[in-house]
């Protein structure tokens, strides 16, 4: 692996994204209309308090894993990756490179939503750096599932159906409508092995905790657990040859 | 003969169950041009895509200087350009063709050079995607000759240039050969194949004829490649 491949193919995503400022236009307004439509759907600061902070974690993860999804898929379909392959640059470059632009991105586009939201009245009883944390934390995991799935899709067209494969099932049972506890047995197995219910629950801990939890401390590692095993397992899927 | 730069000795390939390359065996001479050409179909992306290592083999081997095609050690020394422009279209030309000089360790002023290599220094500062087709794949030709390869593959290089900007292609091929690169260049067009040092005429996945553009006239006893072309493929025809 080497430092200037990884920061040169950050840097190259994010030069990518800079020439369509219309998709950046989309990543930080959509995320920032949808809390004010749920802020004035319930049309109560308290109940918007207590839904707004897992969706902190749930849109950044949604948003990167599209535009990641689709970006590599592109990257595959116009025969770059190929082109990658044959270079020396090495597979963690590219893959570790990706994660850093649009981290990078997904930090940017947290910001404005946090400090939206709490314009609107959301609050919490820890503090906003470690709801930053695991909001960033959740994005990078989008940034790997999105990575990981474009694995799976052969055109944009699927790629953009896989978004509701791997993450609606992780919203309806992150905890974020139910408690996860008052779900059914079957129900908790399959929530528990979903990374996206941990982001949920460490950023559950924020707002309910004024000092750090050592649950939050272990949902967050298990956020970055999952964000590695995901990194990994999508450079498996990066070929030097095909068939 | 000079020992072959690209040595492929018994390559099968099979994509999608069928076979596309048959036992194919090759050698490709140091320092000369070498067109490769052959109908669509006839299996020349396909070898040209093992040659640079990322084409899975059925059987046999593939040896790019010396090294299994692929290698690590070859990743600077084969520069390849495939037959749709393998280019950023969100990005400007230098923006193309600097990130994959950092992908290929290449310095910094390799970027101007290949830039002007190709044509393409007023339109450095443009988007990749809103230029024309034969732009992109000026783009694509860019990135290939970044750093200091050794052997130049090209899948189809001059595909929607105008007859001057081919000309200008050309002769940088040749500069490239005389300096001791060797091409393989792939193309449709029989009037670039007479600008090659040598030939390789593929049909149906094997290779059938390899020599001179004059060798093949003088054997078919033709005077345009067209003619000669056409001449093989008959015969080969009515023999089988």
């Amino acid at each position: 692996m080497s430092l200037t491949v990884t920061m040169a193919t950050a840097r190259r995503v994010l030069t990518q994204l800079r020439h369509d400022p219309r998709s950046i236009a989309i990543l930080i307004a959509v995320p920032t209309v949808l809390m004010i439509l749920l802020r004035y759907v319930f049309n109560s600061a308290e109940v918007f308090s207590g839904l707004a902070p897992a969706l902190l974690g749930v849109f950044p993860l949604t948003f990167m894993f599209i535009i990641t999804s689709v970006t590599m898929l592109r990257e595959r379909a116009s025969g770059t990756l190929e082109r990658l392959m044959t270079t020396p640059l090495s597979k963690l470059d590219l893959l570790v490179g990706y994660a850093l632009a649009f981290g990078l991105f997904a930090l940017v586009q947290v910001l404005i939503v946090v400090g939206v939201s709490v314009l609107l009245g959301m609050t919490l009883l820890g503090s906003l750096g470690w709801l930053l944390v695991v909001t960033s934390l959740a994005a990078e995991l989008g940034v790997a599932l999105g990575l990981l799935a474009s694995a799976f899709a052969r055109t944009e067209f699927q790629a953009i159906q896989l978004m509701p494969v791997v993450v609606f099932p992780q919203l309806l049972l992150c905890g974020l409508f139910t408690p996860r506890d008052q779900m059914a047995t079957v129900l908790q197995w399959v929530s528990n092995v979903m990374p996206m219910s941990y982001a949920v629950s460490a950023i559950t801990q924020v707002t309910a905790h004024s000092s750090l939890t050592t649950t939050y401390v272990r949902d967050a590692l298990i956020v970055a657990g999952c964000t590695v095993v995901a990194l990994v397992l999508a450079a498996t899927s990066l070929r030097r040859q095909t068939p | 003969m000079a020992a072959s730069v690209v040595e492929c000795d018994r390559l099968v390939v099979v994509r999608g169950g069928a076979e596309v390359l048959h036992e194919l065996t090759v050698g490709i001479r140091p320092g000369a041009i070498t067109g490769l050409l052959g109908p669509s179909g006839s299996g020349k992306t396909t070898l040209i895509r093992s040659i640079v290592g990322t084409q899975v083999i059925t059987s046999g081997t593939v040896t790019v200087l010396g090294q299994p095609a692929g290698s690590p050690a070859l990743r600077r020394l084969v520069g390849y350009s495939s037959q749709s422009a393998a280019v950023y279209d969100d990005l400007t030309v230098r923006e193309n063709v600097r990130y994959f000089a950092a992908a290929l360790g290449a310095a910094e002023p390799d970027v101007e050079r290949v830039i002007e290599q190709v044509d393409l220094d007023q339109e450095s500062t443009r988007l990749t995607g809103r230029l024309s087709g034969g732009e992109r794949s000026r783009v694509s030709l860019a990135v290939a000759l970044l750093g200091a390869p050794q052997v130049l593959v090209l899948d189809e290089p001059t595909v929607g240039l105008d007859p001057v900007l081919r000309e200008h292609l050309w002769s940088l091929f040749r500069s490239l050969a005389d300096a001791g690169i060797t091409l393989l260049v792939s193309s449709h067009v029989m009037d670039e194949a007479e600008r090659c040092d040598e030939l390789l005429l593929m049909r149906a996945g094997a290779v059938i004829a390899q020599e001179s553009p004059q060798q093949l006239k003088d054997r078919t006893g033709t005077t345009t490649m067209d003619a000669a072309f056409l001449h093989l493929i008959e015969s080969l025809g009515t023999a089988a």
